[in-house]
């Protein structure tokens, strides 16, 4: 059924921290790796090692320069890079789900995680059309589309390793940018998290409800000093202290 | 938008023979045996070439029956439901025309009805997408229906009505595009609220994800032919709406109305690429694109 449940009982999803994140794609690959070998038909790719090559691929990274506006003390404020992972947000009202004609496209009311049946799924694009994230991408050699699971085959699969059933992405990246949670529980980390950090909506005014939050990047550090060769042009201590000021001075007697 | 050719054919072909299907079904033109099937095969080849088309584009239209199974919630299914039970109750309507030479009139209002109902269906595909705030209007689907009624006439001639179709038509286009050059700018989604990042400053795109193009650039970042778009639409304006109009008013002959048809529909085709071309999905916004 592709009507969306009135609520599901957790929420599960990741909280993304923009302070942290170094842009290294780790997680862009773990995803790849583990989604193409696992969960559904594999993420292909198209002339991989020609001049034009694409693939499908869940999770990207995009890179963005924001550049503060000049103030009176800070007349020319250096501008910021934020790197920006972006995966399936999982929405709590997702359009991609109810625009789906076969059904193929649910939303699951025990964890709120939106999957994609591949065996009903006819490959028409509608749910990419209608996410405005860019979340679900189309195979181009399999036609169905393909979208984040949440690694639903790891975080409840009893075979492997407990620190490993959380979402690829999240388990390989070296920054801990990427926290995966029940974002439903007031009381879990990833809401506690969210909470304290101010955790924000991606375009909230399209009324998709995402159960992903984005951690905004704190304000950069300002450096008193800003040409760091500066102090080595004069000594910084004219008297010396200490040992060698000691010295010097019963030199200075001699 | 990428204007894949399979759609762009499907609302041109299939809008142009619901149309006829919603005249016929009205008893317009009142026509029965040899003629009456003529105008049905016209119509039924229209629709469901339009609809065979748009499984085309489709990664596996072999599971296309299953898209008859979400009109709860989905337009597309609706759509896919309306265009059966149109071509169905008018197959029984035109069979009572053209073999028994019997009008059965309730069973063409409902078959055209059902035909109006397929054509807004289709238009609400993508008046629905608050994704591409240009489609996003109560005006696509008067657009729609309203070409829809206006080929509907040309096809089934009604002379009188297609004029003043035709030139309502051309209007509705002309309205509909004025809103849309501004509708992404008011849609109040932008790289700002994309990102999130707009408290701390000016967002500008960095660095894309990938070094080659991607799925989404290809299906939602199509920008190729924009700038000609202000020439398409005059191109689409005059084929589309004022050639047929003009080809109306000259006496009637088979000839001319044969070519006002042609006119209409190429005229037709070219503002239905330009619906998709210049139609700006907001994904671009996290490429900085639009």
């Amino acid at each position: 059924m592709t009507t969306l449940p009135a609520s599901t009982t957790r929420k599960l999803g990741l909280v993304i921290d923009l302070d942290t994140c170094v842009g290294c794609h780790a997680c862009v690959v773990s995803c790849k790796g583990w989604n193409t070998e696992n969960y559904g038909a594999p993420l292909s790719d198209q002339d991989p090692y020609g001049a034009d090559p694409s693939g499908t691929f869940l999770n990207r990274v995009h890179s963005y320069e924001v550049q503060p506006l000049a103030t009176s003390a800070m007349p020319h404020p250096t501008a910021q890079l934020v790197h920006f992972p972006k995966s399936c947000l999982h929405c709590e009202d997702a359009p991609c789900v109810t625009v789906c004609p076969t059904g193929a496209s649910y939303k699951r009311t025990e964890d709120g995680i939106v999957l994609v049946n591949e065996s009903d799924c006819i490959g028409c694009g509608l749910c990419a059309w209608a996410c405005p994230y860019g979340a679900r991408e189309m195979d181009a050699a399999e036609g169905v589309m393909k979208k984040c699971t949440l690694c639903v085959d790891r975080i409840y699969n009893d075979n492997l390793p407990e620190e490993d059933r959380t979402p690829a992405c999240v388990r390989t990246c070296p920054s801990n940018a990427r926290h995966f949670g029940d974002l439903g529980d007031p009381d879990s980390d990833v809401s506690r998290l969210v909470a304290e950090r101010g955790g924000m909506d991606l375009m909230p005014e399209q009324g998709t409800k995402p159960v992903n939050k984005y951690l905004p990047p704190r304000p950069r550090d300002t450096l008193d000093e800003v040409d760091i060769l500066a102090p080595l042009l004069d000594p910084v201590i004219e008297e010396p202290s200490g040992f060698l000021g000691w010295l010097d001075r019963a030199l200075e007697r001699l | 938008m990428h204007p894949a050719p399979s759609v762009i054919a499907f609302t041109t072909l299939s809008g142009a023979g619901f149309g006829l299907l919603i005249w016929l079904g009205l008893g317009l033109p009142d026509v029965t045996g040899w003629v009456a099937f003529a105008f049905f095969a016209i119509a039924y080849a229209l629709a469901a070439g339009g609809l065979m088309a748009s499984t085309f584009h489709l990664g596996h239209p072999e599971r296309a029956w299953k898209a008859f199974s979400q009109w709860r919630s989905s337009w597309l299914s609706r759509e896919g439901v309306c265009a059966v039970a149109t071509l169905l109750v008018m197959a029984a309507y035109g069979a009572g025309l053209v073999f028994w030479e019997t009008r059965l009139a309730p069973l063409g209002w409902l078959g055209a009805a059902l035909a109006l109902a397929t054509v807004v269906t289709t238009s609400m595909i993508y008046a629905q997408m608050r994704t591409v705030p240009r489609w996003k209007t109560p005006l696509t689907p008067a657009l729609f229906v309203a070409v829809s009624l206006a080929g509907g006439a040309l096809l089934a001639g009604q002379v009188t009505a297609a004029m003043v179709l035709l030139a309502l038509a051309g209007g509705v286009q002309v309205l509909w595009w004025m809103r849309g050059d501004g509708a992404l700018a008011s849609s109040g989604t932008d790289m700002a609220t994309a990102t999130g990042l707009g408290q701390a400053g000016g967002v500008r795109a960095f660095a894309p994800p990938h070094t080659g193009s991607n799925y989404l650039l290809r299906e939602f970042v199509f920008v190729v032919g924009r700038k000609h778009a202000a020439k398409l639409r005059m191109i689409a304006l005059a084929l589309g709406y004022g050639l047929p109009l003009v080809l109306l008013a000259l006496p009637f002959g088979h000839a001319l109305a044969a070519l006002a048809v042609l006119c209409h529909l190429a005229g037709i085709a070219v503002s239905r690429w330009l619906f998709f071309a210049e139609a700006e999905h907001v994904v671009g916004l996290y490429y900085g694109a639009r």
